[in-house]
């Protein structure tokens, strides 16, 4: 898969975060250098959120 | 798609599953929006999009999101009542019941020292399940009276008086799968084994997914299982006893697929989305 030339930083550990060409707002990501879950918040230009925290409900 | 209708995928999170049903619908030249719940207000009756396929991840969030989207005029897709029912373990049994299938003994105790003896009448090994949640969490077993005991008091401490409402079922000697079914439209796309380390064969406590032949069997129960649920799209879960019978373990309504789309050479975001544009009028 293409990755975004601009990669974003982490905003746990500043490390640049490769992205999907495909990517979506709202996709979950992962830090390879740290490993926080990650969540694309904007795709141009490419910024991340720290994932939300798994919440009780959550399943299929 | 039908003159002037809006479609959304609801999803807070994009997951693998989310992300191939948008780019399937992409593929198939639909014009769809993300909606996000985490921003949503329907207000004044008034809604944005008028078919809505729901994948939000939180169960409350989903039921409630479907429930004023309907309520606003929005077709979605599984209803609010199919994600009521199949995101609430005893509402499911109760479904299956009153449509005939075959499901654990199951009993539904208003007190964790009911439940008590509610497990004298089903018998051990038996495990307690939450009544909301998925992916096996908090799912416990029960091998014996004095564990029971035990895992109720702490049932008891816990905060919310639904909490408080306990679901018991017997513990179903099985080898160490279960068999999932993937239903779209009443029909059985396919079915996969889940083989994991531990009792509990969840996908998201590192159960393995294999393909599995689906037999006439699989197909029957899990279709009806789903209509009994009101579920359109969703992930049955059947156990398959030391004796060879199949029974109903759940239904899930914003099913994930990934272990089952690797297993089979089933395009299942297409399907699903094949499916939701039918619906949808396109």
């Amino acid at each position: 898969m293409q990755k975004v030339m601009n990669a974003p930083e982490c905003p746990e550990c500043a490390a640049p975060v490769s992205i999907d060409a495909d990517a979506r707002v709202s996709e979950i990501v992962e830090c390879l250098d740290c490993r926080s879950e990650l969540e694309i918040s904007s795709v141009t230009p490419p910024s991340l959120t720290l994932a939300p925290e798994v919440e009780e409900d959550w399943g299929e | 798609m039908r003159s002037g209708r809006r479609l959304a995928v609801l999803a807070s999170r994009v997951r693998f599953e989310e992300k191939q049903i948008m780019a399937a619908l992409d593929r198939r030249g639909a014009t769809s929006v993300h909606l996000d719940p985490r921003s949503l207000v329907v207000a004044d009756g008034v809604s944005r999009t008028d078919f809505v396929l729901n994948r939000e991840v939180g169960h409350y969030r989903a039921l409630y999101a479907a429930s004023a989207l309907e309520s606003a005029g929005a077709t979605v897709l599984n209803s609010a009542a199919a994600t009521h029912v199949s995101g609430d373990k005893w509402l499911t049994t109760s479904a299956l019941l009153a449509a005939g299938l075959p499901t654990p003994r199951t009993a539904l105790a208003m007190t964790p020292e009911a439940a008590v003896d509610a497990l004298d009448q089903i018998g051990y090994p038996a495990v307690v399940k939450p009544l909301v949640g998925s992916w096996g969490r908090l799912v416990t077993a029960l091998p014996d009276r004095p564990t029971a005991t035990a895992v109720l008091e702490h049932v008891a401490a816990l905060p919310s008086p639904q909490q408080h409402v306990v679901y018991v079922q017997e513990l179903v000697e099985k080898a160490d799968r279960d068999i999932r079914v993937l239903v779209v439209g009443g029909e059985a796309l396919g079915a996969t084994y889940r083989r994991g380390d531990e009792w509990r064969t969840n996908v998201a406590r590192g159960a393995v997914s294999t393909r599995c032949d689906l037999t006439d069997v699989h197909t029957k129960l899990a279709v009806a299982a789903a209509d009994a649920v009101g579920a359109e799209i969703a992930g049955v879960d059947l156990l398959e006893d030391a004796d060879g019978h199949l029974t109903v373990l759940e239904v899930n309504d914003r099913v994930e697929f990934r272990g089952f789309q690797d297993a089979h050479e089933i395009d299942v975001a297409d399907a699903i989305a094949s499916y939701v544009l039918r619906r949808a009028g396109a």
